[in-house]
């Protein structure tokens, strides 16, 4: 073999047309498909960059901590803030016992038949169910069928179905990556379904199962049409810093309702504030989903098989 | 999974007998709901379904004029026309971009870029149906006013982008789930004959993954016929046939938001929107199905 090819493969072969233009359509490619990829970028930076600039001014803790006043043209986001951690926790109590379970039933107990395959089938078509059809569905059930009333347990039960998919898909996950062996060698020493899946299964994916339930409180923080009917409010007055100024068989604001009815509704909003509404749902939901992305990469690094 | 399991089942303890019904129970709930969500609409609906409303007319007129006073109208065809313009307008955005990403994050990508960029089609897909609304509302109306000299910006172009936007990170993720799926094998065979990356995904992958691909393009389309507040707020909500892009309309979902709050309860107006709601239910709950058949499809291959 001669020096010249070993230090340069490409004169091994001459290159001839078809295959410059082979490579030619290969780098050109590359990076259009580059350019396509970034692009997605831009919006969602240009979305934070926007509605923080407009919310500037009227950006500050305050902000947080006042209600909305004349009639929501002015003031803060207290009670709507509140409102949306209220239906937020409410729905999570629900939901994350619910799904959590119901992933444990799918991956350690069902067998595989069709029963199993209709359940997932149900999964899947739950989490395709427009949310303005789980309005009605709370409106249906909970606010009159059960007798709530437009309340804050009428919206978080709406909210908890709707994001239930959400749990139960990031729960599977999780219980899938438990290997075999552990629940094997639990067997074997005697201990029942129950045991194992308390002792071994569901410790060793806690974390994973974490992932999924702060994903729920993003999803569910962020929803307005399934809450729009069965228990938010455009307007309710409540007592500034106090935690427990909401009773949970009444009505509340929400966040995403508020930003809905003041860019809408309301005419003569001081600028800023529904970008400053906008900027504080936006970033409770992706501080909530940074934190999940932060909990599985830790949950990576210290993974021990 | 089942091999070791066959435990003395008959004498196990009260509690865990008592543990194993409610983790059944669980197990069983997403059934319960998806009957009971279709159940409970359908029952506000049901009596003007049957007894009452033109059914024909429904489907076929343009004409909806619920709160008129001596001319009541539910003429739905302008609102279904609607749902499906802007739906098809967001696939065409969202479908090169999201299959176009999904391309380059599984085959052309480094590991680190990868990560990076799956970060951000996450936090994409995190931000709030209403915030999208609001977007269109404000920076994309005045972007279209000024681009296309449009007298008003709120247009089904603008609710188009958004649930482009919206649509894209469901696509890229399943999209991306199909390539992966493709077994390494025959990228290997086709790099092998000497083929360059962008001819092992043109000629090899993407006919192997075409059923996944395909399921990712229907399932970001059901996200867009379901979604409610951003198509509300940005598309000009007025009943009417779209002659292009820059006309408004109004949609199915758009419509129960806004006219749900005015009416009272048990009117023919309160129970044509469950119907519509029931229509919606439907329309989604057929394209998941036929998603979910082609994905399994490829899983039996």
């Amino acid at each position: 073999m001669n020096t010249d090819t070993q230090t340069s493969p490409q004169t091994m072969f001459t290159e001839t047309a078809i295959s410059r233009q082979k490579r030619h359509i290969e780098n050109v490619m590359r990076v259009f498909l580059f350019v396509i990829t970034s692009l997605m970028i831009i919006p969602l930076l240009l979305i934070i960059g926007y509605l923080f600039y407009k919310a500037l001014p009227v950006l500050s803790l305050d902000f947080l901590f006042t209600n909305p006043k004349d009639n929501m043209r002015a003031g803060g986001l207290w009670a709507p803030f509140l409102g949306t951690i209220y239906l937020v926790v409410v729905s999570l109590l629900v939901s994350a016992p619910i799904g959590v379970f119901a992933a444990v039933y799918l991956n350690e107990y069902a067998r595989d038949n069709w029963f199993t395959r209709i359940t997932n089938l149900a999964v899947v078509n739950l989490a395709g169910v427009p949310s303005i059809v789980h309005a009605l569905f709370g409106v249906g059930a909970f606010v009159l069928f059960a007798g709530l009333g437009e309340s804050i347990l009428a919206a978080s039960l709406t909210l908890a179905i709707m994001t239930l998919p959400v749990i139960i898909a990031s729960t599977t996950e999780a219980l899938k990556a438990v290997p075999m062996s552990f629940r094997e060698a639990c067997w074997n020493l005697g201990a029942t379904r129950w045991q194992t899946i308390r002792r071994i299964v569901l410790p060793n994916s806690i974390s994973g199962i974490l992932t999924g339930v702060i994903l729920q409180v993003s999803r569910a923080a962020g929803e307005t049409a399934p809450i729009m009917f069965t228990g938010a409010v455009f307007y309710k007055a409540i007592a500034e810093g106090d935690l427990f100024a909401y009773n949970i068989v009444e009505q509340c604001m929400a966040l995403s309702l508020h930003l809905f009815t003041i860019s809408t509704q309301v005419p003569d909003v001081t600028e800023g504030i529904p970008y400053g509404t906008a900027i504080v749902l936006v970033g409770t939901v992706l501080l909530v989903n940074a934190a999940a992305i932060v909990l599985r990469v830790y949950l990576r690094t210290r993974k021990k098989w | 999974m089942n091999i070791l399991r066959k435990k003395s089942e008959a004498n196990l303890p009260f509690s865990e007998t008592v543990i194993e019904t409610f983790i059944r129970l669980c197990g069983i709930s997403s059934i319960i709901f998806v009957f009971g969500i279709f159940f409970f609409v359908f029952r506000e609906g049901a009596g003007f379904l049957f007894n009452g409303l033109d059914l024909k007319e429904f489907l076929t007129s343009v004409e909806w004029q619920p709160t008129s006073l001596n001319n009541k109208r539910y003429g739905a065809f302008a609102l279904i026309v609607g749902t499906f313009s802007v739906t098809v307008l967001a696939m065409c955005i969202a479908v090169p971009f999201g299959l176009g990403a999904a391309i380059f994050v599984s085959e052309f990508c480094s590991p680190k870029l990868r990560e990076t960029f799956k970060i951000v089609i996450e936090l994409l897909a995190a931000i709030p149906s209403v915030v999208w609304g609001f977007i269109g509302l404000t920076l994309m109306n005045q972007l279209i006013i000024v681009v296309f000299n449009a007298p008003i910006g709120l247009t089904m172009l603008n609710g188009g982008i958004m649930l482009a936007l919206m649509s894209v990170p469901i696509i890229v993720s399943i999209a991306e789930d199909a390539l992966k799926a493709v077994p390494d094998s025959y990228r290997e065979a086709a790099e092998a004959l000497g083929a360059t990356r962008w001819q092992v995904v043109y000629r090899v992958l993407l006919p192997a993954a075409k059923n996944g691909l395909l399921a990712a393009v229907l399932l970001g389309a059901a996200r867009s016929i379901g979604e409610t507040m951003a198509v509300l707020m940005a598309t000009g909500h007025s009943v009417n046939i779209p002659s292009g892009p820059l006309s408004w309309i109004r949609t199915l979902t758009a419509t129960i938001a806004a006219e749900l709050g005015e009416v009272a309860r048990g009117d023919e107006h309160y129970q044509v929107l469950f119907i519509i709601g029931i229509l919606l239910f439907t329309i989604t709950f057929v394209v998941n199905l036929i998603a979910d058949l082609v994905i399994k499809g490829i899983r039996q291959e």
